[in-house]
């Protein structure tokens, strides 16, 4: 990749204040990636309130468009937008999760999920919005179907993590579910076929070159062959799976690690988030966010990965949420116990 | 006596004599002055134990020389001793010290919080959970847990 012969700098170009406590998760609309139309992502805190921010098209700064608040009762810890953009869902320590629709400017929320016995952690759409699924502190993970009329039918309780599961994650083009765990285990659940019924067909643990502490986060390549997870355990790592071959109809593909990005954070890495042209951003409970890249070197050896820059300080507190601009440009939304969110621009510096 | 606590009869140690900074000292009110490891152990030496009358200093749950400060890295780390290794409190005591300490010292501190290493049934689990910041976030949204937790923390304000 020829960002590695660039002199790169991660570039602040605003800093967002609003949440009173910490900024949890961030969310770009995926249906405003576009660059004729402005951009806009929610974010959510333990202030009890999620925001939506929009682009301003003249000043290319983000503003503050809608409070949703009175709805959750406690944190909301996670927000995920349908693939349309027209529907928001939102996870909250309030045992809920609520989805919101966007009616003229204005959001509503327009249906409640009920069900976790406690905290839900995580909110996720499947690619082609036909799917949620959400997982908490009761350890199982819920995946609902979507109904005419905002509608939403729980067609399955999956359990099987031991401990409560931190994140859920549909994979970007099949309809395989990931979730990771307190537990330090990553399990992919599966139906062979539309109509069957879900189960785990993998636990990625330690055992397998897994990780050795809770994981926190994960995220997909664009292709999707590619998985990433950041740990409590200090490390990322990077694992592959025959996606081609899986979607071919052969079966399931398992996943293998590919390899462990070790000695870069001081403290937790609670989130990562994989770039649609392949750079890995990452987050920690170390206040820094780091970029990594695939390295063209280690090909004798099979893939392997580098440090392509380290922006120490990013925030004040830990970095809880890194994500990428879905569009052309290559911007990154961080949000941090600091209650800031940061947006920043990846510039190729001349000479 | 039939009693319902964890440890019915702790053995209770006399408290450390308490020096008092003089301010003359200070050549200059308005510098940074570094956090030491007795300014530390001032914020949590009067915390009071979740089932006895005593502070956590009385029953040497901490001693000052259980606290490990970096400032140039803006790190600290308290080491507790429970009373008695299958001591249910001890997630309490945990959450305690760290939300005093959260309260207490600039916002740019990384903080962690263990038992003694040998001193827990459970440690790893108690280690853990203790450094969970998702954890102690939903722990303190429990109403139950935060008022204990601010009953034990009353004395320290002193």
């Amino acid at each position: 990749m020829e960002l590695l012969d660039g002199n790169l700098e991660l570039k602040e170009i605003q800093n967002l204040q609003g949440h009173t406590d910490r900024v949890w998760s961030i969310a770009w609309n995926p249906a405003t990636a576009a660059a004729d139309v402005p951009a806009v992502f929610a974010s959510c805190s333990g202030d009890k309130t999620v925001r939506i921010w929009e682009a301003s098209p003249s000043t290319r700064s983000w503003d503050c468009k809608a409070v949703l608040e009175e709805t959750h009762t406690r944190t909301v810890r996670s927000c995920a937008w349908s693939p349309s953009g027209k529907l928001l869902a939102t996870a909250s320590f309030d045992a809920t999760t609520a989805i919101w629709e966007n009616v003229g400017g204005d959001f509503e929320c327009v249906s409640t999920l009920e069900g976790h016995e406690n905290e839900v952690k995580s909110v996720s759409w499947n690619a082609s919005g036909s799917l949620l699924a959400t997982c908490g502190r009761d350890r199982t993970v819920w995946i609902w179907e979507v109904m005419p009329g905002n509608e939403f039918e729980c067609i399955e309780v999956l359990q099987g993590h031991t401990q409560d599961v931190k994140m859920v994650q549909w994979h970007p083009t099949m309809d395989i579910l990931f979730s990771c765990s307190y537990d330090n285990t990553v399990k992919v659940w599966w139906s062979e076929d539309a109509e069957g019924d879900w189960s785990c067909v993998q636990t990625l643990g330690e055992s397998s070159n897994g990780h050795s502490s809770t994981i926190w986060s994960l995220a997909f390549n664009a292709k999707g062959d590619k998985l990433v997870t950041s740990s409590d355990d200090l490390t990322l790592k990077i694992w592959e799976a025959d996606i081609v071959r899986m979607q071919s109809g052969d079966g399931y593909a398992p996943w293998n690690h590919l390899c462990t990005l070790s000695g870069y954070h001081d403290r937790t890495i609670f989130s990562v988030h994989w770039s649609r042209e392949g750079i890995i951003a990452s987050g920690a409970a170390d206040d820094a966010i780091r970029l990594f890249v695939e390295s063209k070197d280690g090909l004798m050896n099979g893939p392997s990965y580098q440090l392509l820059l380290k922006k120490e300080k990013a925030h004040d507190m830990d970095v809880n949420s890194v994500q990428w601009f879905p569009g052309e440009k290559r911007l990154l939304a961080s949000g941090s116990d600091d209650g800031a969110i940061k947006i920043w621009e990846l510039e190729t510096l001349p000479g | 006596m039939v009693s319902g606590l964890i440890n019915a009869n702790p053995v209770v140690y006399e408290k450390k004599e308490r020096q008092v900074r003089s301010i003359a000292t200070i050549p200059d009110e308005y510098a940074v002055e570094p956090i030491d490891q007795q300014e530390i152990f001032d914020h949590i030496r009067d915390i009071k134990d979740p089932e006895h009358p005593y502070s956590l200093e009385e029953l040497k749950v901490i001693t000052e020389d259980a606290i490990e400060v970096d400032n140039e890295r803006s790190y600290v780390r308290v080491t507790f001793t429970p009373t008695v290794e299958h001591c249910s409190m001890a997630t309490v005591i945990g959450l305690c010290l760290r939300v005093k300490l959260m309260r207490s010292l600039p916002s740019r501190y990384k903080m962690d919080i263990r038992v003694a290493p040998g001193t827990h049934a459970t440690e790893a689990a108690v280690n853990k959970q203790l450094n969970d910041k998702e954890r102690v976030a939903a722990a303190l949204e429990n109403p139950n847990l935060l008022d204990m937790v601010d009953e034990c923390l009353a004395p320290s304000y002193g």
